[in-house]
């Protein structure tokens, strides 16, 4: 061998067993990583790479065991040696950066304190040698004024500011390797690039070798030299991370990588992916102008937009106090004015924060706002008091949340879930009628009619989110307010609902609220695009020009940050039309 | 349109339990397995009380001085009529454990489910609703726990006595214990319940039957209730065990049930008296009956609480 490899992986295998079966969550996994390489392990959640993460720094979560396969590090085998061993190994040759800097540090000591201890631990270099190479690292990180703030604590400290802490609690016992696991998920987009350039640096200038896990294609073309995509605990691919994105191999891959929404161009749909959980063939096609569905759609149009804010103003009270002057609020929304007309999907991009999710909230009456106006289809709703004002309101415009998990009941069976709006609203005669309109939404979205006697457990991220969906259609709307619909799924998954969402809002000429942090998502799926910082909205556009020609300072930093994502595989897109190309 | 392909039937349901983890835990425990056959027996035998018990301790015609203070059967004079040995006025002590124990569960339980609801109630309100009255029901919970629950029975049970004319006490006494007991069991499941709602309340799921227009008792009774019960029956089973020894204490101390239907603790008052003259059975079995109950109902709410609890598997 020319160069010493650093870290090699040997067919590894890891079983969790449980009561009723073994789990085989990584199976045959070889890799290697060389001095001053950056590689990258990519995946689906539940695909297995956190567990080749832990294994490798040997801190697998009980009762999971490693069955098969050698781990070597500067050629020495270490996965059989004993914990003690395993204990020295971590921090002075392997160092790690976890997903959440809220939790990775310990609240209740200084960050020199927590510096100075890895450092004494590993390196010996006496008190004041410690804390002098404590200041040097924080420098290297780049947090400015390393004296004064070394001797803080890390609530004192923003979110990024924290990981880059981690970075450096990582670096400190000059290890030849770091294991980041997800090391930026829990960030804001723009903080996101800063730590990623960070860490590409020092690994660079160090030569450290690093492996990176992440679900996010962005942070992969961002950083990586190579990739390995794992898929249900195979390795299906591993190579360059040019030649992976741009030519991928394994038709998993190549699925995958057609998923991820594009910042550069507009899909009209995204393709059929495959090698996913199994959607229920629609054996029977709903013919809308017939069914439930489509019929009393006939909505009274009043001139101008469909929703109208006016001005509108929402303030939380932060702190409680009796007197009014020592009360604290929080300006959430300020001064938002905005239309959306009949039949456009909107989009509203932020960062966390920004206010956006609130106006979400408060059109749909879940907040009454401080100030302003909400017209809906010509009436205000927000001179309407009674609750049975609201009701023909309410039945109008539905919303889809963000997190799966939290949006059913869970004590409630599907058919309850989706059948609540329809008996609610009296939208359908008999019992019996309800029952077969939710079944027909159930397949509608794509779930089998059989999935009404289940309860929310019983289905996945994605599917759930379909439950969510057929929910809101249950009362028939014309407006849908979609809350980060896709946030907390896997790519392929967001795919399939965004073309889901897509196609409803075709076929019942549905008007739309896309409410995202994702900038090429909004470029997806938005005709209309506002975007809002601190409460504010900076700027309101048609969604291609706002792209091209971003003209709010802050809409051209965040399209800045945006990942590029060049590169990527062309093949099989169904491209929208450009406009200079007809 | 397709028919239900897999309706839910009953057997299904036990099917489900059989494979819950809940059952697995509950039969890999020897201790609990035998608590809980412990409670179910004292179940049975109380409610079936008449037909089990071999006398009738309240039937004046069937007690006979002449049986007065007889010892067990296995020491000398004892006769297996009487297989615990009868009491000072010649009633079976097995037929009035039996009995009393009867009195106690019933006590137990009607407590329990007193504070549960009121409890459950309060808590939710408290929960959902917010503000000043959320501040008023916990503050008022506050200044109860700063005192005893068992200060609380009495002081209540004292109340009942002052106002109630004497001949109508007796019979009332049972209910007047029942509401003391429960009255002061109410905070532990309103602070329980009304934090749980608290967090269920932010979740999308109730935000998404708001966005519905559901009217906010709905959702109280459809969407967070359902989903607060678990902690809440841990609490109950814990509670029943707290309740049993309540009611005991104060009928030991004289303000429960009256002696005409004694209840366990009623029963251990009784024999105390006769405890250094020789006759102990009178008042050890009762004793004995009582912990071996208090015993198991309290394992079976530990474990329950354990294996609900999947952060302390």
């Amino acid at each position: 061998m020319t160069k010493l490899t650093l870290l090699q992986i040997n067919n590894l295998e890891i079983e969790f067993p449980s009561r009723k079966s073994v789990l085989r969550a990584v199976d045959n996994v070889s890799l290697s990583l060389e001095k001053g390489d950056i590689l990258g392990i990519v995946g689906e959640s539940g695909a297995g790479k956190s567990t080749v993460g832990n294994a490798l720094i040997g801190l697998l979560e009980p009762p999971g065991q490693m069955t098969k396969g050698e781990i070597f590090l500067d050629g020495n085998r270490i996965d059989n040696l004993p914990d003690s061993e395993k204990q020295k190994i971590r921090g002075k040759e392997i160092g790690m950066i976890f997903q959440d800097p809220l939790t990775s540090l310990n609240p209740l000591q200084t960050i020199e304190d927590q510096l100075v201890e890895t450092i004494n631990l590993h390196l010996g270099l006496g008190e004041n040698g410690a804390r002098e190479r404590a200041v040097e690292l924080l420098d290297q990180v780049g947090i400015p004024d390393p004296d004064v703030r070394v001797k803080q604590y890390p609530h004192q400290f923003s979110g990024g500011m924290r990981q880059r802490v981690v970075v450096a609690l990582a670096l400190c016992a000059e290890p030849n390797l770091i294991i980041a696991d997800e090391p930026t998920t829990a960030l804001d987009v723009s903080i996101q690039a800063q730590i990623l350039d960070l860490m590409r640096g020092l690994c660079k200038e160090k030569q450290v070798g690093m492996v990176i896990i992440t679900h996010d294609m962005g942070v992969i073309a961002d950083i990586t030299d190579r990739v390995a995509v794992m898929y249900r605990g195979r390795l299906v691919e591993h190579g360059a991370t040019e030649k992976i994105l741009g030519n991928p191999d394994h038709p998993y891959t190549q699925s995958l990588i057609s998923a991820v929404p594009r910042p550069d161009i507009k899909l009209i749909r995204f393709p059929q992916v495959t090698y996913i959980e199994d959607v229920a063939e629609k054996n029977t096609e709903i013919d809308i102008t017939e069914h439930w569905l489509g019929k009393a759609r006939e909505y009274e149009t009043a001139p101008g937009p469909l929703v109208e804010l006016k001005n509108i103003g929402m303030r939380f009270t932060t702190k409680p106090a009796f007197l009014r002057k020592n009360r604290i609020f929080l300006d959430a929304v300020n001064n938002v004015s905005l239309d959306i007309h009949e039949g456009e999907v909107f989009g509203l991009v932020g960062e966390s924060g920004s206010g956006k999710s609130t106006v979400a909230r408060i059109i749909c009456g879940l907040y009454t706002p401080v100030s302003g106006a909400i017209n809906f289809a010509g009436t205000e709703l927000t001179a309407l008091k009674k609750q049975s004002d609201l009701d023909p309101f309410r039945k109008q415009m539905q919303m889809i949340f963000q997190d799966p998990y939290s949006s059913l009941n869970p004590r409630m069976r599907v058919l309850d879930i989706v059948a609540e709006p329809i008996l609610f609203h009296q939208l359908a005669e008999t019992r019996r009628e309800v029952e077969i309109i939710v079944k027909d939404l159930l397949e509608h979205v794509g779930l089998g009619a059989q999935s009404a006697v289940k309860y929310p457990h019983e289905f996945s991220g994605g599917q759930r989110q379909r439950i969510s969906i057929a929910r809101a259609l249950a009362t028939r709307p014309r407006f849908l307010i979609c809350d980060e619909p896709t946030s907390a799924l896997d790519v392929s998954i967001q795919a399939q609902i965004l073309n889901l969402l897509k196609d409803l809002q075709e076929e019942l000429g549905l008007t739309m609220l896309f409410i995202s942090h994702d900038l090429p998502v909004i470029r997806q799926m938005c005709d209309r695009v506002g975007v809002m910082k601190d409460g504010f909205l900076c700027e309101m556009k048609e969604t291609e020009v706002l792209f091209e020609n971003p003209e709010h300072e802050y809409t051209q930093h965040l399209l800045n940050l945006m990942p590029r994502l060049e590169g990527l595989s062309l093949e099989g897109l169904d491209m929208q039309p450009q406009p200079n190309q007809n | 349109m397709t028919e239900d392909k897999n309706p839910i039937t009953l057997l299904d349901y036990f099917g489900q339990m059989r494979d819950s983890d809940l059952w697995f835990s509950f039969t890999r425990s020897p201790v609990i397995v035998a608590s809980a056959c412990v409670t179910l027996l004292y179940l049975i035998v109380t409610i079936f009380a008449p037909l089990i018990a071999p006398h009738d301790p309240f039937d004046l015609a069937s007690i006979d001085l002449l049986d007065a203070s007889l010892p067990p059967f296995w020491m000398d004079d004892g006769e297996l009529r009487f297989i615990l040995g009868t009491d000072d006025q010649g009633r079976d002590i097995l037929s009035t454990i039996i009995y009393g124990s009867r009195i106690s569960l019933f006590v137990g339980f009607a407590s329990v489910i007193f504070s549960l609801i009121l409890g459950v109630g309060l808590g939710l309100i408290s929960g959902y609703v917010g503000g000043r009255l959320d501040a008023f029901i916990m503050r008022v919970a506050d200044v109860q726990l700063s005192f005893p629950a068992i200060l609380i029975a009495l002081l209540v049970d004292g109340l009942a006595r002052t106002l109630l004319p004497r001949e109508h006490h007796d019979e009332v006494a049972l209910y007047v214990l029942v509401f003391a007991i429960g009255i002061s069991g109410w905070v532990q499941y309103a602070r329980t319940v009304r934090g749980q709602t608290l967090v269920e309340k932010g979740k999308e799921y109730v935000q998404a039957a708001r966005v519905i227009g559901i009217r906010k008792w709905t959702i109280l009774l459809r969407h967070i209730l359902p989903n607060v019960t678990g902690p809440v029956l841990v609490i109950a089973t814990i509670h029943l065990a707290i309740a049993i020894i309540t009611e005991a204490t104060l009928s030991f101390l004289g303000v429960g049930v009256p002696p005409t239907t004694p209840s366990l603790g009623t029963l251990i008052r009784i024999g105390n008296d006769f405890l250094f003259s020789g006759e102990w059975w009178i008042t050890i079995f009762p004793g004995v009956a009582l912990v071996l109950l208090v015993l198991a109902v309290n394992l079976l709410g530990d474990w329950l609480r354990d294996a609900l609890n999947p952060k302390l598997r």
